[in-house]
């Protein structure tokens, strides 16, 4: 395998007082879809966002494209081509969904493209285009995921994390949500997927990984997962 | 009859001239407000201080009024970014009650900095402008003016915040401050550009009242009670609200001074306050 775009190694972080992730190591190849599956409490959604630098990483270091973060302010992450949908897709409710877009490609990089990308947001998501001077706070859950992804793609990511899109959202949705998912690896871009949802995600990306309490405890081709009794036993319910 | 109604109507539309400039005083408080969720206790001091520097710049440096204008709004957008970044910034994540005692204390800071630095007499311009007369109505010309550039100022602040990115990421920070970083965007810097154009707005009210009042240390006690009333007459932090708020309370100012006495129509203002405190404590329109 080439050198990979992000590559984790070693990473330990955690809250005041707690420690969520304990040496945790991973890679991500270019143009591959990869997830981190595993329970709640896992430590899923620390590990984005100890990527996107919200929260300090206390040992290990992560690094994308070669280029360290160790020393990159959260709000820098952007820049090196690193874009995060979070949990709950946290749009800004009482903005339009355009005015959500626009804060996407709020880097100065990004404002130069900005109608260009706006079109294609559009073009991938066309109820984004008919909804777009809209409150996002008023959009459906599944529309309030497009949104997010949308957001994430102004900044005209190549890495792009998604932290559990298919969380709280009606059974009938979720099934477009990873279909939206698959569509955007068909695009082309390099996608990290943190999800509970064990059996749909491994359908949808290459690789996984297995985190419990911090650690990951088994990796492999999404496909051998599935099929793995561990997995089919404590998380799929075989 | 038709003296009282030619009268009634001035006091209207001079409610109507002192409700522009009041509804300017309230943006720049509610902006901070909406924004980073603190109350500029002191918002009027920096009024003061912006008076007073239009006062030196004019009759002391002898630099042309205009500019000794822009020179105050500059000084107290500076003022301004300087209040967060000093005094706001290490009590963000403090209790309100502490924040808003650190901003009570800029408060009587720059009154008795201002007593010790420009002493306790009046200053005055000296600018005077002739009254314009439409019919048999006069309006005084530097309420005019501060009704114009009110406007103008407010107008310009709806186009920044909603056409521009920074714009954008100001009304955004107000919603998901926690995020922000994912966008790009350093929430710490947007707080010291929200805080500047605060100021900027305290500094253009400064250039306005300038022209109509006379500047002493303790004149943001005269506007800073009413200012904050204004604001949460109409729901703090809500920048619609205080607009339409600042013409409520103009109206009764001005016409409720014109029937009984002068100093009336400020008494029955503030028991309107006291009343929709009672009615509606949110605000007309408060959300929460």
């Amino acid at each position: 395998m080439d050198a990979p775009m992000l590559r984790v190694e070693d990473v330990s972080a955690g809250y005041e007082g707690f420690q969520a992730l304990f040496g945790v190591s991973l890679e991500v190849g270019a143009g591959e879809a990869v997830a981190v599956i595993g329970p709640n409490g896992a430590g899923k959604t620390t590990l984005l966002r100890a990527i996107s630098k919200l929260i300090g990483v206390t040992g290990g270091d992560i690094a994308m494209e070669g280029r360290s973060l160790k020393s990159v302010p959260a709000h820098e992450v952007i820049g090196y081509g690193i874009a995060q949908v979070p949990e709950n897709r946290r749009l800004f409710p009482r903005l339009t969904v355009e005015d959500n877009l626009r804060m996407g490609g709020f880097l100065p990089s990004a404002r130069a493209r900005y109608a260009e990308r706006l079109a294609y947001v559009y073009s991938l998501f066309p109820r984004m285009k008919e909804r777009r001077g809209q409150l996002a706070g008023t959009l459906s859950g599944g529309e309030q995921q497009m949104c997010a992804i949308g957001r994430a793609l102004m900044s005209g990511p190549k890495l792009l994390l998604l932290d559990e899109p298919s969380a709280g959202l009606a059974p009938v949705v979720v099934q477009s949500i990873f279909e939206m998912v698959k569509r955007i690896c068909a695009e082309g871009y390099t996608v990290l997927i943190v999800e509970q949802n064990i059996r749909q995600v491994l359908k949808v990306v290459d690789r996984a990984y297995l985190l419990e309490t911090g650690r990951i405890k088994q990796s492999g081709a999404a496909a051998g997962l599935l099929a793995s009794n561990e997995i089919r036993k404590a998380y799929l319910g075989i | 009859m038709e003296i009282f109604d030619i009268f009634l109507l001035e006091a209207v539309l001079n409610g109507l001239l002192l409700g522009g400039l009041l509804a300017l005083l309230s943006l720049g408080l509610n902006l901070i407000f909406g924004v980073i969720d603190v109350v500029w206790i002191c918002y009027a001091e920096l009024i003061m201080v912006g008076m007073y520097a239009v006062y030196y710049f004019h009759v002391s440096f002898g630099w042309p009024l205009i500019l000794a204008m822009l020179g105050g709004v500059a000084i107290v957008a500076l003022a301004g970014a300087a209040l967060h970044y000093f005094v706001i910034r290490p009590v963000l994540g403090a209790e309100p009650i502490n924040q808003l005692l650190v901003t009570g204390g800029v408060l009587f800071f720059l009154q008795a900095a201002a007593t010790l630095a420009f002493g306790i007499e009046f200053k005055n311009l000296g600018v005077s402008f002739p009254p314009i007369v439409v019919g048999d109505i006069s309006f005084s010309m530097p309420r005019l003016i501060a009704f114009g550039v009110a406007l103008a100022g407010m107008l310009g602040m709806y186009l920044l915040l909603t056409r521009t990115y920074i714009g954008t990421a100001i009304r955004a920070i107000s919603q998901d401050r926690a995020i922000m970083p994912l966008m790009g965007v350093n929430p710490g810097r947007i707080f010291i550009i929200t805080s500047a154009i605060g100021g900027a707005l305290a500094g253009l009210g400064s250039c306005l009242l300038v022209l109509q009042y006379d500047i002493h240390p303790g004149i943001g006690l005269s506007f800073g009670p009413i200012t904050f009333l204004i604001c949460v007459l109409g729901g703090l932090g809500n920048m619609a609200g205080g607009f339409i708020a600042a013409f409520i309370f103009a109206q009764f100012i001005s016409v409720g001074g014109f029937l009984l006495a002068l100093e009336w129509g400020y008494v029955i203002a503030f028991l309107f306050f006291i009343g929709m405190m009672f009615w509606r404590p949110q605000g007309i329109l408060g959300g929460k």
